[in-house]
């Protein structure tokens, strides 16, 4: 796999994003690559709605096979979801059960208007009828299922994109 | 041999005590339970972690605060749950308590919580289905005669950390009619295992067991002296069902010797919590212009019991 520039994707990312906004978007980032990203693409938007925080880890449907995550974190939605337009942010798209995870918890919040999804990588791989309505970068081969690609945040708060293996 | 609370993985297999349990599980409950204080303030208060899993309340004692928040947290984890009244069941037509349990997996439990008046009632529920190889089957205990009663020492831990974030600089009392207390016995375990420097314990020499000293804690039979500086106050209930025979003078004697009152609360530090783990005696171990006073936590406690509890389910109902 090529390098990624994970700034310039954001930086792409924001631009896509950009026309689509309007005062009563609201952005839900998954913790913690996704929630990361979405601070910063509230604030490049200028954002009027309060930032929201969705930890999946209690909608997740390998709970039955793998346990609780042993730390989840808490979900908050500091705005009204009923009727909201809302962007879901994760960092990295892959088989989507994530983004299903957090559908389900989001409507337990409320009947949001429109439910829309920003990544910054789409891996490929998807187990679930779930594509992103904003994508930076979309590989053009799936990558293994040995492999994980992650968002990290530097100290001075920049972003890389890590390959490791799982 | 291994904890029988611990399955061969090193996870929880069943919640029986404190005693003995490492730290690193007690902080993961403790760490669990705070995103779940969060789901009573959604509009759907309900997670779906236990969807098709069957909880029974298995209460042969009475208790309306425990058991209500044990449905409570089994229900906003969607489990399906079964209270058994037991005075008017099987066990007082003279069925044991390993029938009762037998009958009850054969109609597909998964997860026993259960409150005894004999110490011991849900241990031996446990070795009972894991004798009988039934791992997939969990126990809750929800106090034991003078045994445990590990999720209230768990929310008053829970509790403890959202006031005081920091245990390794407290200095906590337990006041009260600790003999006849399994709420003391798993606080006091708790508390040293998460790494409170001083433990106190407050009360008459006739309401205090005698291993006291080899718990680790520091023991006052003057309340005054004892109060003096704490971080934490956590009051026991005077349980006159519990006792027999000449323990105790009159409430209105105990209340002036060993009551908390404002001006006794004063010789705590100024920022210092209340706790009480219910149901209170009003003017017999708590004055009304405490329990209902700024430094009181006691209902945040009941609050916070719910999360601790849907945290040990979860965790319990994982594996």
């Amino acid at each position: 796999m090529p390098s990624l520039d994970a700034e310039a994707l954001c930086a792409q990312l924001i631009e896509q994003m950009r026309p689509q906004v309007g005062p009563d978007t609201a952005l839900v980032g998954i913790h913690t690559g996704g929630l990361w990203l979405a601070e910063r693409l509230h604030k490049a938007l200028g954002i009027r709605q309060p930032l929201g925080a969705i930890d999946v880890s209690f909608y997740r449907d390998d709970y039955g096979s793998k346990g609780l995550h042993p730390q989840p974190q808490r979900t908050e939605i500091p705005f009204n979801v009923e009727g909201a337009h809302v962007i879901i942010v994760d960092d990295v798209l892959y088989t989507g059960r994530t983004t299903r995870a957090a559908l389900n918890e989001l409507f337990d919040f409320g009947r949001p208007a429109r439910v829309e999804l920003a990544v910054l990588v789409d891996r490929g791989g998807r187990e679930l009828p779930i594509a992103a309505r904003y994508c930076a970068h979309t590989l053009p081969q799936a990558l293994p299922t040995s492999q994980n690609l992650q968002l990290e945040r530097g100290e001075d708060g920049t972003f890389a994109l890590r390959l490791i293996d799982a | 041999m291994r904890d029988p609370q611990l399955n061969k993985h090193g996870e929880l297999q069943h919640l029986l005590t404190l005693d003995g349990l490492p730290r690193e599980i007690l902080t993961a409950i403790l760490d669990t339970a705070a995103p779940f204080t969060e789901v009573a303030e959604r509009e759907v208060k309900k997670l779906p972690l236990l969807r098709g899993k069957s909880v029974f309340n298995l209460f042969f004692e009475n208790s309306t605060r425990t058991r209500t928040t044990f449905e409570i947290a089994a229900k906003r984890l969607s489990a399906d749950v079964v209270n058994l009244n037991i005075n008017t069941s099987s066990t007082a037509k003279g069925e044991s308590l390993l029938d009762t349990v037998d009958n009850l997996c054969a109609m597909q439990a998964d997860m026993f919580v259960v409150r005894h008046a004999a110490s011991g009632a849900p241990v031996l529920i446990a070795q009972h289905l894991q004798a009988t190889g039934r791992d997939h089957i969990h126990v809750v205990n929800a106090g034991d005669g003078r045994h445990a009663h590990p999720t209230q020492g768990l929310l008053d831990m829970y509790t403890i950390r959202h006031y005081k974030r920091d245990f390794t600089n407290l200095t906590v009392a337990i006041v009260g009619d600790v003999l006849h207390s399994r709420v003391a016995r798993s606080q006091i375990g708790a508390l040293a295992t998460l790494g409170v420097p001083e433990i106190r314990v407050i009360g008459p020499k006739t309401l205090l067991p005698t291993a006291l000293d080899q718990m680790g804690v520091r023991v006052f039979h003057d309340m005054r002296a004892g109060l003096k500086d704490v971080d934490v106050v956590m009051m026991l209930r005077l349980q006159n069902e519990r006792m027999n025979g000449a323990l105790l003078p009159t409430p209105q004697e105990f209340f002036k010797v060993w009551g908390l009152t404002a001006e006794k609360l004063a010789l705590a530090k100024p920022d210092a919590i209340v706790m009480h783990p219910g149901p209170m005696n009003r003017g017999v171990e708590i004055d009304s212009a405490v329990a209902d006073g700024a430094q009181a936590v006691i209902l945040p406690q009941v609050t916070f019991g719910i999360a601790v509890r849907m945290a040990v389910m979860s965790m319990l109902g994982s594996h």
